[in-house]
Parts: structure tokens; sequence; C-alpha cells
């Protein structure tokens, strides 16, 4: 059969809003999450972590935990390899110190013992020697020459000669000539900004329940991705993949946080010591210290602007740290930055340097967030300083097809421009404002990613389907895996049924990351399912004995494709179920990828805010997203996602911040200092669903995931700068700040 | 002949150019002529990149054909949250 | 310190255990009855995912000792549904969409029960402060409180 090369637009099943496969469990309890699950003669494992910002590990002496009655095992780094690949090795010594602990809260050593109160004793037994050295947490004093060294000989060869000890990698993008486009501008602003880490603050604690003998281990843990656990450890416990089966529990939110290991190695190092299955599960204190926040930085920005509104050249500096190990980061900022906007002379250079914190790990639209927020408020601040409209200037100089990307590429076909006329009609931009309130913009942007991808599609023989993908669900993928698939076999949704398997049942699949499941799981599972339906209409010319090209599939039947073909009765998949037995035997479709083609997204988000001028708090009063998501196969979880990213992300702008003290201990691990969003804080987050077809996917689909946390940072910070007329260069946007500046305004 | 535009900072490994021409007809062979034709791309490359084809962005899939006339545009590897 | 002995009630079965005298009455339900619908998300009260229902008002369980529980009356979000029937704030979480990782959904709904139980038309703002206690961190709240309306009218009219 022959499929359409257009993206199909005529849908039955996708776009509705049926309910979740996995929404009885999770109203009624069953739902098992990573710490439910618990198997005899368990015990129970604990971490002991550095007290210290940076210190040298003299000795550690286990002797007295051991000899604790109830102890069967205590490990350090002692009893793990030295991996050879840098990558590797740095997940090992995030998971356990070697040599150096590098930030307040490494794990030093870890016990297992018969239960909690045991193993939390045992802990207390274990005696280590430090030699306390000098710390840096912050990014720009970590970048200086004389900084303390946080890790030797980290800098790779893209580092400029002359930088601090603590660089570790330097990226430029961009084109044109900066200085002419500086010159023709009728006004430049140069801002400076700076931007705490935050945490992706999952209410589930990273948890994990390892059995480990004979070279053979079970592994049970929340993730985002079994596969990725199964490869980590198995390269830190040296051992063949095969003897490694992996199987993701239900997970309690991610949003990148677990898409790496922490734990996990731990228990099974601690079983294969104790030979006893191990459990452990982080307090939300370790959490905070040792689990992965994001990047905090240190951002200057030019900006040439005409009097009528045309940008004439941008200029980003980016400085990051993301911890204690080299990270990446910052290349993502640096191309990300000035996507939203069509450019002729721009530049975007980003540093990242080491600092005595935990290991960055991703967090929705890694990088993006903190760089578009101070180039959105930039454009903002010379909208008003030449009066002009923001959202006019944004559609003047937005990105479109045929431009190119402040990145390199040329993009082909987005939505943005599309999605900012949405936001210009929407009743929302023109709606009156009250007292203290203010109304700000923000683009947003993120690239979004396919990747490896397997998906098996058994035809069940009463004509049901059973669809088995690799990818945990962390936004109701489930749902929409299922409704591709009846889509595309045109079948009812609740005849399919789909569930997430281990690691030993399908091969590689990449991490739930990069708002890449819907859309690359989706293009295998209808690959997968007209794989089905090629079997099913061979199987049916066979029994009409007619040339396989003469049947053709509809709405859930094979049919003869025209009066040449015969006089056929229409075949039913459940009737070609019932007798593939005699047929040739079950009837399967499977597919492997490495999906490419994923379309970026573009956000675009309004706020209104009130700012209490006797306080400094702000009140989101109004919120609305504007997104392209290509084609919304559940409109529910789309609007999920942007409604769940924009919290974030006005978390983010508001309240959400690592705390360090002088001594380089973090001051705020646990939801009471550390203020995400709670219900009291929010409006309705209304939304408005775009739908720009991504040609890179049969159903058009684009992810929708991350964007969403982009736009909310310079949104609240514009809103804020209108509603108090003050404008802060710093996040978060706490109310001590905002009524410092309001008060030294007077 | 492809030509291949680098990000910024590799150009201070590629004797100050920005945009080079090498010999490709798909992913892989543009990855092999690099290296050859610039081995100080080689750390970059082993570390990770991806692709944007005709503004299309590529993680690694070696057997994505490049055409004479496309845009090829070198990129760090992504990951996302 | 010895184990202490508790009797109790639990969604209106009389249940026993023994338990530390420091066991938190969360992990009490989670290890010694097996009811792992309350959840652990801090451990310090703060996030409200082990939210359960203590003779008629709502507690973190994790900030309550087992012990504590001699003779009361507990009710979790196992004992919401009536057997194959889910509660209709249960049914409207499913239909809202209210539910994505679903990690604080159990605490939400014992929470949002205990509210609609007290006041059977609360206003938006009533539902927000009453579940500020309860931390989400996928949807926003939005679809949450919009279940809760929507499932208050229902009960409202049955």
């Amino acid at each position: 059969m022959n499929y359409p090369v257009k993206t199909k637009t005529d849908f039955k099943v996708v776009g509705t809003r049926v309910p979740r496969p996995d929404g009885v469990d999770k109203v009624t309890g069953r739902a098992l999450y990573g710490a439910d699950f618990s198997v005899p003669g368990m015990l129970i494992g604990s971490v002991l972590r550095s007290p210290h910002a940076h210190a040298r590990i003299k000795s550690i002496d286990t002797s007295a935990a051991e000899a604790l009655p109830g102890v069967k095992a205590v490990v350090t780094s002692a009893d793990f390899g030295v991996p050879e690949d840098d990558f590797l090795r740095d997940v090992q010594d995030n998971c356990m110190a070697r040599g150096k602990a590098l930030y307040h809260g490494h794990a030093v050593a870890a016990v297992a013992a018969k239960d909690a109160q045991t193993a939390r004793a045992a802990l207390k037994l274990i005696k280590v020697d430090y030699e306390v050295l000098p710390h840096v947490t912050d990014v720009d004093a970590a970048m200086a020459a004389d900084a303390p060294v946080v890790q030797e000989g980290r800098a790779d060869e893209s580092v400029p000669a002359g930088s601090g000890p603590n660089v570790t990698n330097f990226h430029e993008f961009g084109h044109g000539d900066l200085e002419a486009g500086f010159a023709r501008a009728d006004l430049v602003l140069e801002r400076s900004f700076k931007t705490e880490a935050t945490h992706q603050g999952y209410i589930e604690p990273h948890a994990c329940l390892a059995t480990m003998s004979a070279g053979r281990g079970e592994l049970w843990c929340c993730t985002q991705g079994q596969f990725m656990v199964r490869e980590l450890c198995a390269g830190i416990m040296q051992m063949d993949a095969s003897q490694l089966r992996v199987t993701a529990s239900e997970i309690g939110g991610g949003f990148g946080g677990k898409t790496t290991v922490f734990i996990e190695p731990v228990a099974l190092a601690l079983s294969r010591k104790s030979g006893r299955p191990v459990k452990i599960v982080m307090t939300r204190d370790e959490i905070f210290r040792a689990t992965g926040p994001t990047i905090s930085s240190s951002m200057d920005i030019k900006i040439g602007m005409t009097k009528d509104g045309r940008i004439t050249a941008a200029d980003a500096q980016l400085r990051y740290q993301g911890g204690a190990f080299p990270c990446q980061t910052v290349s993502f900022g640096a191309q990300a930055a000035f996507a939203a906007y069509d450019l002729e002379a721009v530049r975007a250079q980003g540093w990242n340097a080491l600092t005595n914190r935990p290991k960055e790990a991703a967090y929705r639209a890694p990088g993006a967030p903190v760089a578009i927020y101070a180039v959105e408020s930039v454009v903002d601040e010379l909208c008003q300083e030449l009066n002009l409209d923001p959202l006019d200037v944004r559609l003047l100089n937005a990105a479109r097809d045929g431009t190119k990307a402040s990145y390199g590429p040329t993009f082909d076909q987005i939505g943005l421009v599309a999605t900012l006329e949405a936001a210009k009609a929407h009743p929302h931009y023109s709606a009156p404002l009250g007292e203290n309130q203010g109304r700000g913009l923000s683009c947003g942007f993120w690239f979004n990613f396919g990747g490896n991808t397997c998906v098996s599609l058994n035809l069940n023989s009463d004509g049901t389907v059973g669809v088995t993908e690799g990818n945990p669900d962390i936004g109701g993928s489930r749902a929409s895996i299922s409704m591709m698939a009846a889509e595309e076999l045109g079948i009812p949704y609740d005849k399919v049924r789909t569930v997430i398997t281990d690691t030993n049942s399908l091969g590689h699949n990449d991490v739930t990351d990069g708002s890449r499941v819907t859309f690359a799981v989706g293009m295998a599972t209808i690959k997968a399912a007209r794989a089905a339906i090629e079997e099913m209409c061979a199987r049916v010319a066979k029994i009409w004995g007619i040339d396989e090209d003469a049947v053709y599939w509809e709405d859930g039947y094979a049919k003869p494709s025209g009066p040449n073909a015969g006089n056929f009765e229409p075949m039913s998949i459940a009737e070609i179920a019932a007798i593939a037995s005699e047929t040739g035997g079950p009837i399967a479709g499977h597919h492997e990828v490495n999906a490419e083609g994923a379309g970026v997204s573009f956000g675009v988000h309004l706020a209104d805010v009130e700012v209490d001028p006797e306080t400094g708090a702000t009140k989101v009063v109004r919120y609305t997203v504007f997104q392209d998501a290509g084609k919304a196969v559940h409109p529910d979880y789309v609007e999920g996602q942007m409604q769940g990213g924009s919290v974030q992300g006005i978390g983010w702008a508001l309240n959400e911040e690592y705390i360090y003290g002088e001594d380089g201990k973090l001051q705020n691990a646990g939801f009471l200092d550390y203020r995400v969003p709670v219900a009291s804080d929010l409006p309705m987050i209304d939304t408005v669903i775009l739908e720009i077809p991504n040609p890179g996917h049969p159903y058009g689909v684009r992810g929708v995931g991350e964007t969403s946390i982009v736009p909310p940072l310079a949104a609240l910070s514009n809103a804020v700068s209108r509603a108090a007329g003050i404008r802060l260069h710093e996040l978060p946007m706490s109310p001590p700040k905002i009524l410092k500046a309001m008060m030294s305004k007077g | 002949m492809v030509t291949v535009t680098l990000w910024g900072s590799l150009r201070d490994l590629t004797d100050g150019q920005e945009v080079v021409e090498v010999e490709a007809s798909n992913f892989k062979e543009l990855l092999d002529a690099l290296q050859r034709d610039h081995p100080a791309l080689g750390p970059q490359i082993k570390r990770g990149v991806s692709v944007a084809i005709d503004g299309r962005v590529y993680r690694n899939s070696w057997f994505t054909e490049i055409r004479p006339d496309s845009e090829v545009v070198l990129m760090p590897y992504m990951k996302g949250g | 310190m010895k184990n202490i002995h508790v009797s109790t009630t639990v969604n209106g079965d009389n249940v026993e255990f023994i338990c530390p005298p420091g066991e938190t009455l969360l992990d009490a339900l989670r290890d010694r009855i097996g009811l792992k619908g309350a959840k652990e998300g801090c451990g310090t009260g703060d996030c409200g995912a082990c939210t359960v229902e203590m003779n008629g008002e709502i507690v973190c369980s994790c900030l309550v000792l087992g012990a504590e529980a001699e003779g009361a009356e507990i009710k979790t979000v196992e004992g919401m549904a009536n057997g194959d029937t889910l509660h209709t704030l249960q049914q409207s979480f499913i239909d809202n969409a209210a539910l994505q990782c679903g990690i604080c959904t159990p605490g939400i709904l014992v929470a949002a029960k205990a509210l609609l139980e007290r006041n059977p038309d609360p206003s938006e703002t009533e539902i927000r402060y009453w579940l500020a206690g309860n931390l989400c961190r996928c949807t926003g709240y939005d679809k949450i409180i919009k279940a809760v309306q929507i499932a208050a009218a229902e009960m409202r009219g049955a």
C-alpha cells in the first residue's frame, strides 16, 4: 500500500479528548511509583553526603558502621571502578565522590541495613576525614583567573587562551556585521542580567529497588528513560547490558531531572555487596542538594533598534555554571537566545564554568529560558524607550519561513508569525488593566528533537491491539500513542492498549526528553501500524486470490481496491485476527527508527500582573499561552503541557531560587523555603493552540513539552516593569527585590 | 562539494574559516571529510554534533542525503528536558 | 524502645499494626497496612502528597505518628471509590485531564473531598486556598481547579 507523502489532515481519533488509560489507577492510588515497590528480604539503603562545599576526602573509616548489627553493606568510591569515558566517569563521580567532595550534598558513602533507622544510625558511624578547600558557587566568581579550582584540566579545545581555570567550554553563534548593525540603530541598549538556579521540583523523590547477584541485575526505578539507566548502570557496574534489566515505574514528574542516574548505581553496588535487594528513596533535602538544578547565569545583552522598531544588531554574552562537572547547556542558550528574530547581524557567545554546586540536570528547554528572558527584556525596554507596541515590534522582526536563524540554518515551516498574530487578535491583548497592573509579553523557542525509538504493535486474536513502547509517560503519551495507532488502523481508541516496557522487551529507546515522545514514538507507532496493515492486506489478498496491490485498508477493513479487483465483502480487523492462525500465524507490526525531522516550536505568552506597592509582591492576574503544536493529538494534554510549563516559568520568574551561604552550603533545601507556585498564587492559565503542521511527521505533530517554560520569565519581568515602573535585571523577582527597587525609585 | 557553515567558535580550529567546502553526499561522509580536512574538529565531532540540512536538524543518521546545493550547517549535539 | 501496638480504623475496616514509636502514620499506612496511595513528597508537611483524613480533619500523614492512629478513623484515597464506581471527584479528574504524572493526585483528591463536604459550592478562590497545601508540578493547577468545580456542580445536582 502506498501512503500519502502529504501530511494527514482528516482525523477521526486524533484531536479528540479521550480518557487516559492510566487515569483510574492514578485516582484510586493503585498506580505504582518508584517508592511503591518492595520485595521480600529487601534492605534499605541510605547515603552519606558531604557537609562541605568543597573538600578533599583524606580517608573514610566505615568499620564502626559495618559493625553495627543490622548493617549488611557499606560502599564508597572504592567499590566502583574508574570509567575511561569522561561522560560516564562524571556520572559515576556525581553518584559517589572520588577523591574530592565537590559540593554540599555530594554522596561520599552509602549503607544498606535491615531498616531505615539502622541505615541512618550507621551513616553517623562513618568517619570521613575531610580537608576543607576554598569553594566557589557564583558563576562570575568562578570565571575569574584566581578562582578556587573545582576540577583540574576540564577545559576543552574551544576555550580561548587566558580564560579562568574553571571555564570548560566556549561557544559562539551568529552572522553578519555587528558593528555596522549597531551603527544603523537609533537606540542601542546594553544590559546585564543574573538568574539563580532553579530545581525541576518533581513531587516524586528519586527511588529505586536493585537486585544484583551472580553478575545479573534487576532494577526498578522512576526515570525518564529505563534504557539510559541500563546503559549508565551497566557501564558503571562493568557488566553486560544483557545482564541488567531495568523496569521504569510510573513516574511522578521529571521535567528533565530524571534523565540521568543518582542512586541507581549505588543501590546496585550495595546489593552486589550484601547479596540482598536494596531500596533507596531520596529525601527531599537530598533531592535539592544532590540532584539536578538548572544552571545559574550572568548575561550581557546589547541590542540596537531603529526608531520604527527594526532590530539592527544583537549581541549576547552568556556565562552559565552547571555545577561541578562540565556542562554544554550554555550552547543551547546561545543558540536559542535570538531564535525568534530575523536578524542581519547577530552574535551569541556562551561560556560554561565549574562551581561547587550539584551537577546540572536538564530542565524543560535546558539553557533557553534564561537567555531568552534576557533578550526579551531588552527588546521590551527598547520598545518602552522608543514608545513602540511590543507585539508589533516582535511581528516586524519575527523569524519566518526562509529566515536565516541566529544559530545558522534557514527555517522552513515555522509558526511564529501566526502565533504572534493570534496573540495580537486575542481579547487579552487589548483588555483594560487595573491600578498597579501591567501587561508583558515574551516569545519563546525550543528546538525539539526525535531520536531512537522502537514500537511493537500486536494484533490480538479478537482484533484488538496492544502497543508496546519504551518511553516513560510523563504527560499522557500512552493515550496519544493509542490514539495514533487507532487512527492509523481505523479502529476505536478503546480497542488499543499501550504499555511501557522494560529494557529486555524492545531495542534501545532514547529517554523521554526533547519533547520527543508524541512526535517520535507516534511516528514509530504509525509506521508499525502500517506494517501490520500491509500484512493484513497481504493475507486478505491470498484469501481472495487477488494481487496484494488490489487490496487497500480503510476504517478498520481490508477492501478490494475497485471493480477490477473483484467483488469481495470487506474483511474487518477482527475477522482477519480471528483466522490469523490459518493464514500464517500471529500478525504484528514493528518499527525501529532514529526519528529525525522534529520541527522547532515557538510560543508567545501574555501576562498581566499586579504589584503590591506595600510589599513588592507580584500577583499574576491573567495569563494566556499561544503555541504551535503542529497537530494537537490530545488537546487536553497539549494544554496541560502549556499550562504546566508556564507555571514552572512563573515560579522561576517570581520565587524559585537556590540560595547559597558564604560557606557554600545550600540554605533552602526544602519546599518550605524553596517556594514553588501553589494553587492560590495563580489564575487560570488560558491556552490557544495553533496547528501549523510539521512536514516531518505523518500527522504534522510537533513536540510541545518544553517551549512553554521559556516565555514566562520575560513576560513577567516585562509586566512588572509596566506595573511598577521598575525594571529588574535579576531573577527571581522576589518581593524584597521589587520593594527595594520601588523604594529606591521613590 | 558541499558548503558547510560552522558555528563561530569552531573557526579557530579551521584556520579562521566559518564556511568550509568538503566532498560529501551524506552526513557520515560529511563528518569523515571534516575530520580529514580539519583534524582539529575531531574532539568536537567525537563529543557530538548535529547537522541542519536545508533547515532540518539531524542529530545523527549517517545516511541522510546531502545534495551539492543543500544548505548544511553544523550544530552542537542537542539534548532536552 | 519497644514497638507499639495500634488499633485503628482505615477506610471503615478495623486494622491493627505494630510500629516503632517514631514511625509516621504515612509509613505505617504504606508499609504496615499496604496502602500505597498516600505518597511521600517531602516528609516535612510542605507538599501535601501524603494527605489523608483523620477523625474528619485532613492531615499530612508524614507529620502524624503511626501511634497517634490508635482509636482514630482514617480515610485515604483508597477508600474514595464505592466498589467499581469512582467518586465524582475521581471521575471528574479523569474526564477533565486534571492529572498528568498523578503523584499529587491522591492527596489532592482527599483534600478536595474534605472541602466539598464542608462547602458544596466553593468559589475558585476558595478552592485555590483550600488546595494551597497540595503541590502539583505538572498541571499548573488550572485543570485541577476546573475538575473540582465541575465535580462540585455535579454533586450539588445529584
